[in-house]
């Protein structure tokens, strides 16, 4: 059985500062961490693996300093590690990204490919889902459980915000992982100590024999025009009402909203 | 000459850190509270293979180094100083003599368990009546055919009562002075053997220190560790390698309390203004931070010196007896400048002040360090 796990270096938005004057993300000196969601799905991984015996690699791409992401990773258990890095990968929005990861996800024999949901920076949930779409396998997204696995099937429950379904997938196939699915382990001793012994794999443009417009800013048909807040541009009512009226008083205007 | 640490070091040492912020820091005041041994902290790092660092991974270890092994020491002494002795004795004094001294059958034995956490090690030197002067042993080994039947106590012991294997001492000939005295391993279910009086401490409050007693104890000759009249040599060897461990703890409690005193400097305000703007504090903070950071080039050192094989019990001592005095005289000023409120539990400066104490007194008092030294400086 071999896993897959798509993972992310994002900037750790808990520690994020506004630049007053531009009303922009202040990036400089902001620690990076491993993507929540990923981090979920690299649990899963190692829990399958310890369950059923499986040969787990993360995959990331991203600038040169992922490698020490992809380091803690390796510290945490997970056997493989490859760093998809070039220049000419800079600039990729979601679909030169999933283009990319699928031309290298091809190269590779894969049971199971997990991914995050979606990434604290971007917080599209896209990559993971066309990653699947141009390998041309299933997918779920959400999962919040994967309940069995064998050599043809996983079988999962999939959240959505009132209810879950059962699914079982044949095999090979991508879902996306929710990081409230489970508590991430750290890294331990032994694990973290070999780190720096393993190899990450190094992946460049010319590895995957892709036409030059399809990966990075080029391939990227996203354009940002602008970023900017949106205000918020409703009006308020101020009544003072007895807790009973101002119960109806806000259902009504709730159900206006409904219909 | 380079003083960073590797990338492997660097790695470990966030681990151990990120180990010690989430597991280790919430349980500090309360097991000095209720002066409560945290065994659940033991478990949660038997499962993060840090029971057993500097050893083999063919005898269960982590294939680690002793630097690697005294980052773990530090990080988890930055926040609770119970719980880095517990590691320090486990891995120190236990399992260290054990690998130096014990035989291919002997480590098989005890090494797998000791290195994965299944067991907890300790060592018992100390008497009531051998403090400093160890060799002054009234345990008495008297051999027999098939092994020996020990009599005596020893005090003091760390990890006593939750250790699983013991390393103890005894006179097998009152005659040769210290060269009368073995080596032994003890199981903790060997009849005759009991773990006594638990002792009400001053500082590390959760670490579990008791009086073992020994009444007619039957010990396999398999048991002996290292060869008869060799237990002194082997004790004192066992305590270079252990003063290196306290030393590091010695250096957490240091950190620890400079940036406990960071924080509290910059909110705290009196006369207008935040008391970290004030010189005093300012050039108290700069004298202190500079001790930490000699005390933690002569700890790792030390360990250093150990990894490559070289002499290192003067480095050793010099450590020890730098760091535990950085401890107190940092953990001292810090309490003074936050003042009244350093005073009470509320705040962890006077837990860090009591626990800082003992680094000065157990593993050799800083005056042993100090023979130590002066022994290589006029010999």
């Amino acid at each position: 059985m071999n896993i897959v796990i798509l993972v992310k270096q994002v900037p750790d938005t808990t520690e994020m500062k506004i630049d007053k004057t531009t009303g922009t993300l202040i990036r400089a000196g902001v620690p990076s961490i491993i993507n929540p969601d990923d981090l979920a799905a690299i649990e899963e991984a190692l829990v399958l693996k310890a369950k059923y015996g499986a040969h787990c690699a993360v995959v990331t791409m991203g600038p040169p300093q992922a490698e020490e992401m992809l380091r803690e990773i390796l510290g945490r258990g997970i056997d493989t590690a490859y760093l998809l890095s070039d220049s000419r990968f800079a600039g990729a929005d979601t679909w030169a990204t999933s283009t990319t990861l699928a031309a290298f996800l091809k190269t590779l024999d894969v049971d199971l490919i997990l991914a995050g949901r979606q990434a604290i920076d971007g917080d599209t949930a896209q990559v993971g889902p066309q990653t699947a779409e141009k390998l041309g396998i299933p997918q779920v997204t959400c999962v919040e459980e994967i309940l069995s696995l064998n050599d043809h099937h996983i079988t999962v429950q999939k959240a959505y915000e009132t209810y879950s379904d059962l699914l079982e997938v044949d095999l090979p196939c991508l879902l996306t992982t929710l990081n409230s699915m489970n508590q991430p382990r750290g890294m331990n001793f032994v694990d973290a100590w070999k780190a720096y012994d393993k190899t990450i794999v190094r992946i460049g443009f010319d590895d995957l024999h892709l036409p030059l417009d399809q990966v990075g800013l080029k391939g990227s048909p996203t354009q940002v025009k602008k970023t900017f807040t949106r205000s918020v541009q409703s009006g308020f009512i101020k009544q003072e009402l007895s807790p009973e009226d101002a119960a109806k008083t806000v259902s009504e205007i709730l159900k206006a909203y409904m219909e | 000459m380079d003083f960073s640490l590797s990338k492997k070091h660097t790695l470990v040492q966030s681990m151990f850190h990120d180990f010690a912020l989430k597991e280790v820091k919430p349980l500090a005041a309360q097991i000095d509270e209720e002066e409560r041994f945290p065994v659940e902290t033991v478990v949660k790092m038997r499962n993060l293979n840090m029971m057993g660092i500097p050893f083999p991974s063919a005898l269960g270890g982590g294939d680690g180094d002793t630097l690697a092994y005294i980052l773990a020491v530090e990080q988890l002494s930055r926040f609770c100083a119970t719980t880095g002795v517990i590691l320090s004795a486990h891995t120190s004094l236990c399992s260290a003599p054990i690998y130096a001294f014990g035989t291919p059958s002997q480590k098989q034995r005890y090494l797998p368990k000791l290195n994965s956490g299944e067991w907890l090690g300790a060592f018992g030197l100390t008497e009531p009546n051998a403090g400093t002067d160890a060799g002054g042993q009234q345990t008495i080994a008297i051999k027999q055919e098939d092994g020996y039947v020990i009599n005596g106590s020893k005090i003091f012991i760390t990890n006593a009562g939750y250790a699983d294997v013991y390393i103890i001492f005894a006179m097998t000939d009152k005659s040769q002075g210290t060269r009368g005295i073995s080596a032994f391993i003890l199981e903790k279910d060997t009849p005759g053997f009991t773990v006594g009086k638990k002792e009400k401490k001053l500082g590390i409050r959760g670490s579990s220190t008791c009086e073992l007693i020994f009444n007619n104890v039957h010990l396999p000759k398999e048991n002996l560790l290292g060869e008869e009249g060799k237990g002194f040599k082997i004790a004192m060897s066992t305590l270079d390698g252990g003063r290196i461990g306290i030393a590091a703890q010695a250096l957490g409690i240091a950190q620890g309390a400079i940036e406990q005193t960071v924080a509290y400097v910059k909110q705290r305000k009196q006369f207008g203004k935040p008391i970290g703007a004030f010189q005093n504090t300012q050039f108290k903070l700069a004298d202190l931070e500079t001790k930490i950071e000699a005390t933690r080039l002569l700890v790792y050192r030390a360990a250093v010196l150990k990894d490559q094989g070289r002499p290192y019990s003067n480095e050793a001592a010099m450590a020890k007896l730098y760091a535990s005095q950085t401890a107190m005289e940092v953990t001292v000023e810090c309490l003074q400048l936050f003042g009244g409120y350093g005073y009470t539990r509320d705040y962890p400066i006077e837990r860090m002040m009591r626990d800082a104490k003992i680094t000065e007194i157990y593993e050799g008092t800083s005056e042993v360090q100090r023979m130590v030294i002066s022994g290589n400086l006029l010999r």
